[in-house]
């Protein structure tokens, strides 16, 4: 995977704009570009969802297996997340093994799905130690305009928050069941442009950027999860601020997550 | 063809003639062309075929990965055709396996037969096919699907290249099968046109049929790309027209 190409002028002006609290496409310093999610986008998976964050495309689905527990966590169902930075989605992408951009994104969404107990993994046991369901979620980035983290988490959280476990097709139950979801987490990433701080950076930003945080926040407020990122350094207050504003953004992102869950 | 220790074979016509989903043996299920819709690839389709969901991206022409690949007379065509984990109903484990590499095979060595290759000598056209939900006949809508994505690209071919499969179900020679169609009917024969020449430049065929059926597939489904590249057109410009009113709707076909 080779990096991203972004012409020399053009980061120059981005960060003269990031000075004067502007930003290339018009946005403010704090605002998240327009998010469309929907759910259920494929039939085949049990859960899925089409996340659109500005031009940046990802779509998360869910399969849900019979499985074996591991031996450390005998009571409990297995989440495994997964993401592929296919070449279809940038001309930086390239075919072959995952490669650590993207073994970093699937770690970062694994880790705040997990750290907030999103899935109540022991309703997930079927038998202690011998069956439990196995939840796979799958990432597929299809456009890559910048903050994969935050796009794929979007997908992956609203994908979970649809799924439906196919207790019926695989014997287990006379009926399928939604996936028991408890918890609504969502990923804030902001960029370093010299001195500002921006949330939600397009590819172009990200390039220009002297760091990545990404904070991780649930519906009770709490921070669950961060990855700091790229080379960079922010200071103590700096990730204050940035946890008050990832506290704010959380609590939007998440009500329109729940508009698609109802609708 | 996956009827081996099937343990019920449904009714797959129905005693008027119609198919599983009501259609009509040559009728097509809907098709649907968006062209360009991805920001970051120099050409790029969705095409949502039935229950088929197909992304397909080309970057290009540009510099061969890896070198060794390079022509020195002409670009080389590269294609991955890769079908997404939760694409089918039992999960596929992420990579590429045998069949997905036969059909990259395949697919790339169709559009080598129709782009100019001569024109761009030591770069690499790459062409990217991701299935994101499939209900047979996916290698179809990826051939659709790249073949626009080309266009939208502004690489030079001879002409698109429309493709449909033709199979053939309880007796019956069938145009477009779904997935319960193929996998319990008798043949699949997918194909690829090139219609200013009326030849195909991707055939392929598994199962059974007689000389006869053979022959009334390849007219069935010859047929059936005519009206596929009609779409496919209508949906190069509903993108480039400077008269929007003028395009007509990229979609076509019955059914669901």
């Amino acid at each position: 995977m080779s990096e991203e190409v972004t012409a020399e002028i053009l980061q120059t002006h981005i960060l003269e704009l990031a000075k004067q609290g502007k930003r290339v496409d018009g946005r403010g310093l704090d605002d998240i570009r327009r998010v469309t999610l929907e759910p259920g986008y494929v039939v085949t998976a049990d859960g899925s969802a089409l996340c659109r964050l500005g031009d940046t495309m990802v779509l998360a689905g869910i399969k849900l297996e019979p499985g074996k527990p591991f031996p450390d966590t005998p009571n409990a169902g297995v989440l495994t997340t997964n993401a592929e930075l296919i070449p279809l989605s940038s001309p930086m992408f390239e075919p072959g093994p995952p490669h650590p951009r993207a073994i970093e994104v699937s770690r970062v969404v694994d880790r705040a799905i997990r750290a907030a107990e999103t899935i109540d993994l022991t309703k997930l046991c079927v038998t202690p130690g011998e069956k439990c369901w196995t939840c796979f979620v799958d990432i597929h980035v299809l456009d890559h305009s910048g903050n994969l983290i935050d796009a794929a988490f979007l997908a992956a959280v609203t994908a979970l928050s649809h799924a439906v476990l196919p207790a019926k097709r695989f014997g287990l139950a006379e009926a399928d069941s939604r996936l028991p979801v408890e918890h609504l987490p969502v990923e804030t990433t902001f960029t370093r442009l010299g001195d500002a701080i921006v949330v939600d950076p397009t590819v172009e930003e990200e390039a220009a950027g002297q760091g990545r945080l990404t904070i991780a926040t649930d519906e009770l407020g709490r921070l669950v999860a961060m990855q700091k990122g790229l080379v960079g350094a922010f200071s103590p207050d700096e990730v204050r601020s940035m946890a008050d504003r990832a506290l704010q953004h959380g609590d939007t992102l998440r009500r329109q997550i729940r508009a698609g869950v109802t609708a | 063809m996956g009827s081996v220790g099937a343990k019920e074979i449904p009714q797959l016509i129905t005693p008027d003639g119609r198919r599983i989903d009501g259609r009509l043996p040559d009728e097509l299920r809907q098709l649907r062309i968006v062209a360009g819709p991805l920001h970051r690839a120099d050409g790029s389709a969705y095409v949502e075929w039935g229950l088929n969901k197909v992304m397909a991206a080309v970057y290009g022409p540009r510099e061969v990965h890896p070198r060794h690949l390079q022509q020195n007379n002409k670009a080389i065509v590269q294609c991955k055709y890769n079908m997404a984990a939760f694409s089918v109903d039992e999960r596929k484990r992420p990579g590429l396996d045998r069949r997905s590499q036969e059909i990259s095979k395949v697919i790339a060595e169709a559009f080598e037969s129709v782009i100019f290759v001569e024109e761009f000598p030591r770069t690499s056209i790459d062409v990217y096919i991701e299935v994101l939900q499939a209900n047979a006949g996916t290698r179809c809508a990826g051939v659709v699907a790249a073949s626009v994505a080309l266009a939208d690209a502004g690489i030079p071919m001879v002409d698109l290249l429309p493709s449909v499969a033709v199979g053939k179900v309880g007796g019956k020679i069938c145009l477009d099968l779904k997935k319960e169609e193929d996998n319990f009917g008798e043949a699949d024969l997918p194909m690829a046109l090139v219609p200013q020449s009326g030849r195909l430049v991707l055939l392929q065929m598994e199962g059974h049929m007689t000389r006869d059926e053979l022959s009334q597939s390849l007219d069935l489904g010859v047929k059936g790309c005519r009206s596929i590249y009609e779409v496919m057109r209508a949906a190069l410009r509903e993108k480039y027209s400077v008269e929007p009113s003028a395009a007509t709707p990229a979609a076509a076909g019955v059914g669901q």
